[in-house]
């Protein structure tokens, strides 16, 4: 990048280019203060959680907000905490790298700790957080296809109180959530697997924390007698947000998950996505990907339900 | 839309009012001076920006240089004060030719520098999920792989400073 050296008598000044476009930046140190900001400034601010999306944007320019509040400061938006029952409660300013480390998860949201690694790169989980990726909702992200495989409860804020969103309601399509322009996500709500349920996680990428050309999320439950319970198996990078294969469910519950019933399943799964082909992989390369990994996860997650 | 910057760089405290939307990377490269610290693509893929943050290690062009108040920021400038006095990690790369150009050896240095205290003796999958998030065009990644399990060995030896490495290399001179 050029430096331009501009010299007006004995004072230099020095300018050089800048990426992103102008804005007011607010870091509140306390959560109601953000939440008012957002109100008055609806639609104009954008909330700045750990910019590993939003700034790549802003220097591209395909963002330009006009105010940025900035959640870094806000101390009680971090954190993992058990919740009664068997679930777990996370911080939407929760970095990934401590859901990644986080003994909490590793024991009550095991596909969560499994698809930790798959998310970017090390730097990215370092300062990317895990609301600010549920709420960036990006069709190829992993955090909304687990939210979604495992009833997550998104609980959103405004400065004049707050609702819980389930998951499948929660992401409305490409980078578009049920957020209003003056809420934030402050929590996320991760219910205990019921008994004997197993989960599984795998995505395929040419290179290591790029993004999954597909990603399969499965969840379990095994019946008394051995057959299938429950199951539910999303996915990512396969729509415009993640997609659940309600049919390739439908084929194995109530079924005993043999390695032939989980093939029946996996290619019921015509009926349940439609992959679009990009510069990355073509459609049929991805529905190929996607039966595969439908098969690997399923199996892994009856694997696991039966030692659950 | 300027705002204030006061920020600790390699132990130095420095207090500069910038524009809110200047990135870190630049922030320490004009502002301060700190060129070590290199710009690639600036959307975060290739990592060659990467300094620590508060001990972690961040891409300096995702981030603002407003958001650093209050933190500490080391980049590849604090591993050592002085160009003949290398730090062992720096070493190790030269001693393994774990470059060719070098424009992405100081992000992978910062990567490398608490990993290896995390880790004191990865494995080679290890290391190379560790560095997955830096990019170099030159080596092929081998010979960063060879630097960085000499950079282990090194720590592992004890030798975890400038003024260790410098004992090391005068002995090595005596023999």
């Amino acid at each position: 990048m050029s430096v331009i050296t501009f010299h007006v008598s004995r004072f230099t000044f020095q300018t050089y280019p800048m990426k992103p476009t102008p804005f007011e930046y607010y870091a509140p140190r306390i959560r109601q203060e953000a939440l008012e900001l957002l109100a008055e400034y609806a639609g104009e601010a954008k909330v700045l959680a750990g910019g590993q999306s939003l700034v790549p944007s802003m220097n591209f320019r395909l963002a330009q907000p006009s105010i940025l509040v900035d959640l870094n400061g806000v101390d009680d938006l971090f954190g993992i905490t058990p919740a009664e029952g068997g679930g777990l409660l996370v911080g939407a300013m929760t970095r990934h790298r401590m859901v990644e480390r986080s003994s909490i998860v590793a024991e009550r949201a095991p596909l969560i700790a499994e698809a930790m690694p798959y998310i970017a790169h090390p730097q990215i989980r370092n300062r990317g957080t895990f609301g600010g990726s549920l709420a960036h909702a990006d069709p190829a992200a992993e955090l909304p296809a687990l939210a979604v495989a495992l009833d997550a409860q998104m609980r959103v804020q405004n400065a004049s109180g707050d609702r819980w969103i389930p998951a499948a309601d929660f992401f409305l399509g490409l980078f578009t959530t049920a957020l209003e322009p003056d809420e934030m996500l402050v929590e996320v709500e991760i219910p205990p697997l019921p008994r004997r349920t197993g989960t599984a996680f795998e995505e395929f990428a040419r290179r290591h924390g790029d993004y999954a050309l597909v990603g399969a999320a499965a969840v379990v439950t095994l019946g008394d007698d051995g057959t299938v319970a429950e199951c539910k198996l999303v996915f990512l990078s396969v729509g415009d947000m993640p997609v659940v294969a309600a049919s390739a469910s439908e084929v194995l519950r109530g079924q005993r998950p043999t390695e032939d019933a989980i093939r029946a399943a996996a290619k019921a799964l015509a009926a349940d996505i439609e992959p679009q082909a990009d510069i990355h992989a073509t459609a049929e390369y991805r529905m190929h990907l996607s039966k595969v990994l439908a098969r690997r996860t399923l199996a892994r997650a009856v694997q696991r339900a039966s030692g659950a | 839309m300027n705002h204030d910057v006061d920020v600790e760089v390699n132990g130095e405290s420095y207090s500069r009012q910038v524009e809110t939307r200047l990135l870190l990377s630049d922030f320490l490269r004009h502002e301060l001076g700190l060129t070590g610290t290199h710009v690639g693509c600036e959307h975060g893929v290739c990592g060659a920006c990467t300094v620590l943050l508060d001990g972690v290690p961040v891409r300096s062009c995702l981030t603002f240089a407003v958001q650093a108040t209050g933190h500490s920021i080391m980049t590849v400038e604090g591993l050592s004060g002085d160009p003949d006095d290398l730090h062992p990690l720096q070493a190790a790369f030269h001693e393994a030719h774990g470059l060719q150009c070098g424009f992405c050896t100081p992000g992978i240095l910062m990567t490398l520098l608490p990993f290896l205290e995390e880790n004191t003796d990865p494995t080679e999958e290890e290391i190379r999920l560790a560095l997955s998030g830096n990019l170099c065009r030159c080596t092929g990644y081998q010979h960063i792989v060879d630097a960085v399990k000499l950079a282990a060995a090194k720590r592992r030896d004890g030798i975890t400073t400038p003024a260790q490495e410098a004992d090391v290399e005068g002995e090595a001179g005596m023999l």
